[in-house]
């Protein structure tokens, strides 16, 4: 039985990932999982410098799942390649590192820091709906889009991921944008921009007013947006949005996702990565399939 | 520090101790390691309230066998906990958070503050420094709204004065009157509560040149330190943010006062 994917080249022991962060740089699910049992770590995002991210309270519940405005809050390049990447080295998975930023720039930096250090992909983050300037800005225009694509992929030395934001009127548009500037592969969703108030204190839950939903909620809207995107592109897809299990992992599959992310299930489940690992080898016993890649896309 | 696990655990016993406060008994093997100050996650059962629910661990039986815990219905998650009876299951991940050291309090006079729902920490640490038996002396001052919880099992461990806000019990006001009231006089304060408590204490420390720790609460999501949910703002750049917001669940709960902007 084989469970291996190939994204850009790059070989992937089974189509698990984490979702960028919701899972640090794995040092904390490591007390839970085994990492080295998981197809990929994909690394909260990184700038170039240290940024705080929002004031408190960051998070709040919502039905069937949750919001966040944690605003990016990282401890810069420097810190995360001398703690974070040697904390990875430890492992046999793939090390996808998520990077952030203001400005093109910004983007650049961290992407040419990262050139010779061991890591296997570049998930671009140009979605997070947290963040005054950059990120979105950057996910949210077919032509900003295009042009911070293209101009990573100039400096890039490893396989370059665009994250895709869902908070757009065609998300087929965006993703054949970053293909025609050379971008090697697509994730999505990150999430849908989200706001809840407290009745009893007239107040907003979050400082940020509006924060990102995720959770089991949002999954039907992830998996329709992956297999638009499946049908509009001929670059792989990771996909990501309300994956609680290997059942969610499987439909993303379907749909079109070569690769799938966790993300805010590890919150609820810190366990859901390696059960979801372990749910998908199941399924294929169960229903005679030899190859995760025959099942890529299989509904059309 | 042990490691962190999920797992489901029985109720030994459920009582109704107060109007909307439940007092819980679990069985589990969490307990064996569990210290004063530190925390557990419940999950609810309901599927549309997904994220678990921290909640301070109130007291551990003596043969380290069970977690008592302590909480107010405050939302749906709670409120279906405090359904839950004697021989039912529920899912908690533990022990989180780094708990009070009671070594601190050695030869030292102790005020054990606690304020509403913070009150329950507070138990574990009085009882562990009466087994300890260093402190020079310890007194809990614990302030309520005008229902108390709780008093009597502080009695066996600890001076008790009481505040409530409409004054039926104890000194009317806040644990700042109390201390006022009685005149106390400490060396050190161990303290958990709403925050406008927990900012005066930091100022009373910083005037009456006492050492103060904080139990800080926040909105939190993962619990383990992974998501960055629940951050409180330090004076110094702190060892894993790098930038001057450390993680309550995992940094914390409980803070050396001075170390926090709050």
């Amino acid at each position: 039985m084989n469970t291996k994917v190939t994204i850009a080249g790059v070989e992937f022991k089974n189509p698990v990932m984490t979702a960028s962060g919701t899972f640090g740089s794995g040092m904390e699910y490591g007390e839970f999982v085994d990492l080295n049992k998981l197809g990929a770590v994909v690394t909260k995002g990184v700038a170039n410098v240290p940024w705080p991210g929002n004031p408190t309270p960051r998070v709040a519940e919502t039905y069937g799942g949750m919001l966040n405005a944690i605003g990016l809050q990282n401890p810069g390049i420097e810190v995360f390649v001398e703690r974070d990447l040697e904390f990875l080295k430890q492992y046999d998975t793939k090390v996808i590192v998520n990077v952030c930023g203001k400005s093109i720039e910004d983007y650049v930096e961290v992407v040419e820091r990262l050139s010779d250090e061991a890591v296997d992909m570049l998930e671009i983050n140009v979605s997070c709906p947290n963040v005054k300037e950059g990120a979105i800005a950057f996910g949210q225009n077919a032509k900003a889009l295009s042009e911070i694509t293209a101009e990573i992929k100039k400096k890039a030395k490893q396989p370059v991921i665009m994250k895709l934001s869902p908070n757009v009127t065609d998300i087929t548009e965006m993703a054949k944008a970053a293909e025609a500037a050379g971008a090697d592969a697509l994730s999505l969703i990150n999430t849908i921009t989200g706001m809840k108030i407290d009745i009893h204190r007239r107040a907003f839950a979050l400082a940020n007013k509006t924060g990102g939903m995720s959770g089991p909620a949002i999954k039907p809207v992830a998996v329709r947006m992956v297999y638009q995107v499946a049908n509009a592109v001929n670059i792989p897809i990771i996909g990501m949005g309300g994956i609680a299990n290997a059942e969610d992992a499987i439909e993303f599959i379907m749909a079109g996702a070569t690769a799938v992310s966790i993300g805010a299930m590890n919150f609820i489940n810190p366990y859901a990565t390696v059960e979801t690992v372990e749910g998908i080898e199941k399924f294929m016993q169960e229903k005679g399939i030899a190859d995760i890649n025959e099942i890529i896309g299989c509904v059309k | 520090m042990a490691q962190k696990k999920k797992v489901v655990a029985k109720v030994f016993r459920q009582d109704e101790i107060a109007t909307d406060i439940y007092d819980m008994w679990i069985e589990t093997d969490l307990a064996k390691d569990a210290k004063p100050g530190q925390f557990i996650s419940v999950y609810p059962k309901n599927k549309a309230t997904l994220l678990p629910r921290p909640i301070s661990i109130c007291e551990v039986n003596e043969e380290k066998t069970m977690l008592r815990i302590v909480y107010r219905v405050a939302g749906q998650g709670t409120a279906e906990f405090s359904g839950y009876h004697t021989g039912g299951e529920i899912t908690i991940l533990g022990t989180l958070g780094n708990g009070f050291s009671t070594e601190k309090a050695d030869g030292k006079r102790v005020f054990l503050m606690g304020g509403g729902i913070g009150v329950p920490p507070m138990l574990q640490l009085a009882k562990e420094l009466k087994f300890r038996g260093k402190a020079q002396s310890v007194s809990a001052i614990l302030g309520y709204r005008n229902e108390l919880f709780l008093c009597d099992d502080f009695k066996s461990y600890a001076d008790l004065y009481v505040a409530t806000e409409d004054g039926s019990s104890g000194s009317k006001g806040t644990v700042m009157d109390a201390i006022r009231e009685n005149d106390l006089k400490g060396d050190i304060i161990m303290a958990c509560g709403p925050m406008p408590m927990l900012r005066a204490i930091k100022k009373f420390a910083e005037d009456n040149g006492m050492e103060a720790y904080i139990s800080l609460e926040e909105r939190m999501a993962c619990g383990v330190g992974a998501c960055l949910g629940c951050v409180c703002t330090t004076k110094e750049v702190d060892h894993h943010s790098h930038v001057k917001n450390a993680r309550i669940c995992t940094d914390g709960p409980v803070y050396d006062a001075k170390e926090v902007m709050i």
